[in-house]
């Protein structure tokens, strides 16, 4: 194998492949990544058993052939090489060591051979859609903060993507929740998604899907089973197994007959939120929400830190009611309306809240009160 | 002629009555402790007798009727523990090996284990903690214990743990404690040692001036023997001596420790155990019967350990938000896993899904000799389990 290839496109290719590689890897040749050269492209691969990402870039192909080499040292090496060299890679057919060129560095690095490479395995799946990748964003965006990260409840640890309905019009919709908020997003169901079963999208492929898809303007082609799913676009394919385990069922918890309505402009709430919890102890960080006729009063009281208190102005016409949310969860939720103006639907200080954006309809958020 | 019975407790029976009998009714035992406050001291000093020594006796029988001293033989050793039979002949902690064997030349000399030192003061530990949460360990063996209701909530009295407690050390350490009950840390301790080896002293509330006045200085924490000197040069050789001086003399003449002579000397104190250690986890133990690699096995031992520290979280009022296992492999080497949760519990069934799933990870053939379940990172109740929208684990 031998190569010339532009280190700015090696360097965007090895960054998304990359980070999938974990730090820790007690499998030697996970921490490496697989290049394939062939035909004019370089092809790179990394995986760790239940999430691969592929992706390949033009190169200038002297000789096709393939190696692993560790993919951290690899990344760290041509993002430290100057800004437009030309870097050559080539594989010794002797030592078996990747020799890297560039300028007048040179780097020689251990490989292990290709065939010990895991692939994953290239299941069926019959299930294929087209999604634009801005849509693909925001169901994403508007709801990867509410996944769970507690291993005991490992069915709530990825988004919920399945196929739904929303005032007769079919809907792809993602869910998150942790148990403490729930946040739900619809787009319209795109063709060919119609029988697509219900799937739990683990957070880091949602993670690492995001990071891909940050700057593609294309639309992107979902492929998946019950098992697995898999993410095209542009040269990049990342595949990634599922949880298997079943979401819970989310529609019971978001409520339907709550009667208190207060609205107030998304970020004055957001800013008066960051400002008072800046008292709530560290663990809980609890804040009350004080509801008056048009007026509403944070207040966050510590024990050890003093108590912060501040008044806005909100649309309220119902009764005065009290009620305590975590205020990091009021915060990551805040920071994903993009309407002026945030909705609370509110029943009393022990049941669920709804939160909607003005802007976005198909978007609603759920929280759950504490005890304060 | 009095119509009030005293609070009596019997040490070896437990029961714990109203009487003014000096035989226990219920066990015919004579290991009677009685006095009016008894139910209303709280803080306690407990001691183990000669520690390493009696440890030593333990595992080996024959050492039992024998003078035993434990530390390093030789020129330059000094003196770890001696135990009850050695003392009589003069040897103490600290002095010089030589020195020792002159006064006692029968005596046995065994090397210190510290290892398993440490394992039985742990298995102390565990059954202190059985009581309460609020524990100060000031070495391997002794620890203040806080009994106060609102560390326990059980509805048993602090005089009745203690004396469970000492029991149990006895029965499943194989060891002697000494315990002191009063109302301060100064005088707890000062009880413990009021009747060793194998004793329960307590100093009450009333009279408790009259009870310090005729004992020397020494006996107060604090002062040794450079302080003794200094006071003795200045007249002061019992604690009475210290009650008759004005205060402003001895904070002139002894600076800040001057405050605590007078507190002291008065019978006050600090009540305060800070459980620097202990009560930055709650767990349970238990050694296997036989070793056991079976899963299922380890998962159904841990079951009712997640109860009890899911019990002992509500007493103490706290929560944890970090759950650890431990396990002890055939070859008794040590694993501890933590698992950080999303947010602080008391919850068992919490408890027990998330050492479940760290137990999977390293029953993996290994045979184990023990299982313990505990959490970690303790903060309070009111933190604890917010509401879910399903329910907890749905």
């Amino acid at each position: 194998m031998k190569l010339t290839i532009e280190r700015a496109t090696l360097l965007a290719s090895l960054a998304h492949v990359q980070s999938v590689v974990e730090r820790r890897n007690t499998i030697p040749i996970l921490s490496n990544v697989l290049l394939e050269a062939d035909a004019g492209l370089l092809k790179l691969t990394a995986t760790d058993m239940d999430l691969s990402i592929v992706e390949a870039t033009p190169g200038d192909i002297s000789q096709s052939g393939a190696t692993t080499t560790p993919a951290h040292t690899l990344y760290d090496i041509v993002r430290k090489l100057p800004d437009g060299a030309q870097v050559e890679l080539a594989l010794g057919t002797g030592d078996g060591r990747l020799a890297l060129k560039a300028g007048r560095s040179e780097f020689v690095l251990p490989c292990l051979p290709r065939e010990d490479f895991p692939t994953m395995a290239d299941d069926d799946l019959p299930i294929s859609f087209s999604v634009a990748a801005e849509a693909l964003r925001r169901l994403i965006d508007k709801t990867r903060f509410a996944v769970s990260t507690e291993e005991t409840r490992y069915y709530l640890n990825g988004i919920y993507l399945h196929a739904a309905e929303s005032g007769g019009i079919a809907m792809l919709r993602a869910v998150a929740t942790d148990g403490h908020r729930l946040a739900l997003v619809d787009t319209p169901l795109p063709d060919g998604a119609a029988n697509m079963p219900g799937v739990i999208v683990p957070r880091k492929a949602i993670n690492e899907l995001r990071k891909l898809i940050d700057e593609t303007a294309d639309d992107i082609v979902v492929s998946l089973s019950e098992t697995k799913i898999r993410f095209e676009f542009d040269d990049a394919v990342m595949s990634s197994k599922l949880i298997d385990g079943t979401f819970p069922e989310y529609q019971r918890v978001i409520p339907e007959g709550n009667d208190k309505v207060m609205e107030v402009e998304a970020k004055t709430f957001a800013q008066a939120v960051d400002r008072v919890s800046t008292i709530s102890t560290e663990k809980s960080r609890s804040v009350k929400l004080g509801l008056a006729n048009g007026l509403a009063t944070l207040i966050a009281t510590s024990p050890d830190n003093g108590s912060a208190t501040e008044e806005l102005a909100v649309i309220y016409e119902s009764d005065d009611m009290e009620i305590g949310f975590n205020s990091r969860y009021l915060l990551e939720m805040t920071a994903q309306i993009e309407g002026d103006m945030a909705q609370f639907v509110l029943s009393d200080a022990v049941s669920p809240t709804l939160v909607k954006d003005s802007s976005d309809e198909g978007v609603v958020y759920v929280l759950m009160p504490m005890r304060v | 002629m009095s119509t009030t019975l005293t609070p009596t407790l019997c040490r070896d029976c437990l029961t714990h009555i109203n009487t003014d009998a000096q035989i226990c009714a219920t066990c015919g035992s004579t290991r009677l402790v009685h006095h009016a406050e008894l139910d209303e001291l709280d803080i306690a000093h407990v001691d183990c007798d000669a520690f390493y020594a009696s440890v030593e006796k333990r595992d080996d029988p024959s050492l039992r009727d024998k003078p035993l001293i434990v530390g390093h033989p030789g020129g330059r050793g000094v003196v770890t523990t001696a135990c009850y039979i050695a003392r009589k002949f003069g040897p103490r902690s600290a002095m010089p090996m030589f020195k020792a064997m002159e006064m006692c030349p029968d005596a046995v000399v065994v090397k210190p284990n510290m290892a398993k030192y440490k394992e039985v003061s742990q298995q102390i530990r565990a059954i202190f903690l059985e009581a309460t949460p609020v524990i100060e360990p000031v070495s391997m063996d002794e620890a203040y214990l806080d009994l106060s209701a609102d560390t326990r909530g059980d509805g048993l009295t602090p005089a009745w743990h203690l004396a469970r407690i000492s029991r149990r050390i006895e029965t499943d350490v194989g060891i002697s404690v000494s315990i002191g009950l009063s109302y301060n840390r100064f005088l707890a301790k000062l009880a413990s040692d009021m009747e060793k080896p194998r004793g329960y002293s307590i100093i009450p509330r009333v009279g408790v001036r009259e009870f310090l006045a005729p004992l020397p200085v020494r006996k107060i924490n604090g002062v040794g023997e450079a302080t003794a000197k200094k006071m003795d040069a200045d007249g002061i050789v019992t604690i009475g001596d210290l009650q008759a001086l004005p205060e402003a003399q001895l904070v002139t003449r002894y600076g800040k420790f001057g405050n605590r002579l007078v507190q002291y000397a008065k019978g006050e104190g600090s009540r305060r155990i800070t459980s620097s250690r202990a009560s930055k986890s709650i767990s349970a133990e238990n050694t296997f019967r036989r070793d056991t690699s079976s899963f299922d096995v380890l998962c159904e031992a841990i079951e009712p350990m997640c109860e009890t520290v899911a019990n002992r979280m509500v007493r103490s009022k706290l929560a944890g938000g970090t759950v650890v296992v431990k396990l002890k492999t055939g070859d008794f080497q040590t694993l501890t896993r933590n698992r950080k949760l999303a947010n602080p519990t008391q919850r068992a069934d919490i408890l027990y899904q998330s050492a479940r799933q760290m137990i999977e990870k390293e029953a993996n053939g290994r045979a184990f000799r023990l299982i313990g379940v505990g959490v970690a990172d303790l903060c309070s109740a009111t933190e604890a389990d917010p509401p879910d929208l399903f329910g907890g684990l749905a």
